[in-house]
């Protein structure tokens, strides 16, 4: 990104005696130091409004037993008691979560880097081919899902593809608790725009001279990109990791377009299972503690990641971590 | 790692040369190849749109049938509430973006050119708030509408997005802080009030982080999907996305009429894209280098 140089074209230099000299009273005083906050104060009222006393509320909530229509009771920590001992498709989403992420977060990443790596070779045409590979990503998750719970049907394309392929008995993909999760996770590769526009970005900073010098070593292209661009990157490696892991933990449209959770179970994921308690039988305390267990599961993965950064991640302006 | 140390000699047999232009011939396959594989779905879509009902399951498939069946994108409309789902949607998503950017752009000035006290924690404070996740405020939002009155209504789509986002305010946050202090000093000694400092002076330099974040906007709500989902319960004042789902609920054999409506879902997007994808793509990579 240039900036212009805006500066010297506004400065305008003042001789100290033509400056009016300031007298604030007491209320000029207040008005000068908290005139600041009404530029904030929309966010503020927002924020305070819809963000911080709901979620002070849905803590509340979650010690409750309430189900809409019906009388609240204070409960304290049932409702996690029954999440974690009792709730069979709880325990289940939690499972499918993982599962989607174990291949989900590993292919995104690996894909995007891939693709960015090629985008970055300055190709003929490459904003096109960076625009086509990022618009998957700016599709709504409806359009998205019906796309390819279109494309996944028993007599559709991919079908008929692997078809061509020499394999008759192709699987039933969303009809088949086994194949309905590897569905989904093949769709959400399509969905690899904003890790491979982070690692262009990345890919672009790392320095030139680097490169150079290796070179001159007598590196060739591969012992380059394995010993300089991959450590170079790990920052953004670090970064798309905490996005796909944050994400995919919130796993809710396409789960509830292409399978509606099914067959059985099979892919409901947690936040699935937070709609059906609470808008399908308006357990409202029950959602209110799964959201909070979903909570602390991202902060506790997070913060995992966070912790073993310091191992592996390389930041350039703080120096070698050997 | 150690590497060899000592000068080697450039290659520049016509061998090497040729492997050189191989190597790009193989990029440029696997990139094409690539964008092929990705845009085929949205070929599908398009494609399938246009079919007439008896033929979308016809096998081997037909790759695209002239003349396309224009019709079904009118047919569309006659089974199902489309142009409510069309006209709530495009509600939302003006007010969404006019109330994000504006209240956005204010804080955001607020947070980095403006003093006052607190004013560094307040921010760490919208920081933390990107990091809960949305459906922790879902059920209380949802009891606070039920008893607002405001239930299948579009205000609980509206009114929280007039109130900036969290995410849009650090983008311009970060915008900001890279133009120099010495602007709001001069026109500060011109006599200009704070608030013309950011109309006059930072907002006019501002335009490429403004745009993408009015871009991010527009998409965020045009896609909104889960808090329509819960907030509206007849069908007609449903916003677009979420129609599509009641739509797929009722129709889900006519694909090519599900087809037909996703592409009404997705072509604004698409405009809206090809229109701000320089700034929007520098607006993504930004906020992943600060963050």
């Amino acid at each position: 990104m240039t900036l212009r140089n805006v500066a010297s074209e506004v400065v305008v230099e003042r001789p100290v005696e033509t400056r009016v000299p300031e007298r604030v009273g007491r209320v000029g005083q207040f008005w000068r130091t908290w005139s600041g906050l009404l530029f904030v104060a929309p966010w503020l009222i927002g924020f305070l409004w819809f963000g911080l006393s709901p979620i002070a509320a849905s803590l509340v909530i979650s010690f409750t037993d309430w189900q809409l229509g019906y009388d609240v009771n204070f409960t304290g920590f049932d409702n996690y008691g029954i999440l974690f001992a009792d709730d069979k498709v709880f325990r289940t989403s939690v499972f499918n979560t993982l599962y989607y992420m174990a291949f989900h977060i590993p292919g995104t990443i690996i894909i995007g880097f891939l693709l960015a790596t090629l985008l970055n070779l300055k190709l003929r045409g490459m904003p096109f081919y960076r625009t086509l590979f990022y618009l998957p990503s700016v599709t709504s998750g409806v359009a998205t899902a019906i796309i390819w719970f279109w494309l996944f049907q028993p007599n559709g394309i991919i079908n008929s593809g692997l078809g061509l392929f020499g394999i008759e008995e192709a699987p039933r993909w969303l009809n088949s608790t086994m194949w309905a999760m590897p569905a989904l996770i093949i769709m959400s590769l399509w969905n690899v725009g904003t890790p491979m526009i982070l690692f262009l970005a990345g890919l672009q900073g790392v320095p030139q001279v680097l490169h150079e010098a290796a070179a001159v070593d007598g590196a060739n292209r591969f012992q380059r990109y394995v010993h300089i661009t991959i450590p170079m990157m790990t920052p953004y490696l670090f970064l798309v990791l905490i996005l796909q892991i944050i994400g995919s933990f919130q796993v809710f449209t396409t789960a509830l377009i292409v399978t509606e959770g099914g067959p059985g179970h099979a892919t409901t994921f947690i936040v699935l299972h937070l709609y059906r308690m609470g808008w399908g039988a308006f357990r409202m305390g029950y959602a209110s503690s799964i959201a909070w267990v979903l909570f602390v599961m991202i902060l506790a993965v997070t913060a995992v990641q966070f912790w073993a950064a310091k191992r592996w991640v390389y930041y350039e302006a703080e120096g070698a971590a050997r | 790692m150690t590497l060899a140390l000592g000068v080697r000699r450039q290659r520049s047999s016509t061998l090497h040369r040729w492997l050189q232009g191989g190597g790009r011939t193989g990029a440029y396959l696997l990139v094409v190849g690539g964008c092929a594989l990705y845009a085929f779905p949205f070929f599908w879509m398009v494609r399938t749109s246009f079919l007439p009902e008896d033929l979308i399951f016809v096998d081997p498939p037909i790759w695209f049938r002239w003349p396309p069946q224009w019709q079904n994108y009118l047919e569309v409309f006659q089974v199902g509430p489309f142009a409510h789902w069309i006209k709530n949607s495009v509600i939302v998503t003006v007010f969404g973006v006019l109330g994000h950017t504006i209240t956005s752009v204010l804080a955001a000035f607020g947070f980095s050119r403006v003093h006052f006290p607190g004013r560094n924690k307040l921010f760490l404070m919208v920081l933390a708030t990107m990091m809960i996740p949305f459906h922790v405020v879902l059920v209380p939002q949802y009891i606070m509408f039920l008893q607002f009155g405001w239930l299948d209504t579009l205000l609980p789509l509206i009114v929280p997005s007039l109130f900036g986002s969290a995410l849009y305010i650090f983008i311009l946050r970060q915008f900001f802080m890279t133009l120099p202090v010495e602007l709001d000093e001069a026109a500060a000694m011109d006599g200009a009030s704070k608030l013309q400092i950011m109309t006059r002076v930072v907002l006019p330099l501002s335009k490429p982080a403004v745009a993408t974040v009015a871009v991010f906007a527009f998409i965020e709500r045009w896609n909104e999907f889960i808090t329509p989902l819960v907030f509206i319960q007849t069908s007609e004042n449903l916003t677009l996305p979420v129609g599509m789902m009641w739509f797929r609920g009722r129709f889900d054999t006519f694909f090519h009429l599900l087809m037909a409506g996703s592409v009404f879902t997705v072509i604004p997007i698409v405009v809206a894209f090809f229109f701000a994808q320089k700034h929007f793509i520098r607006g993504i990579a930004l906020t992943g280098i600060k963050g």
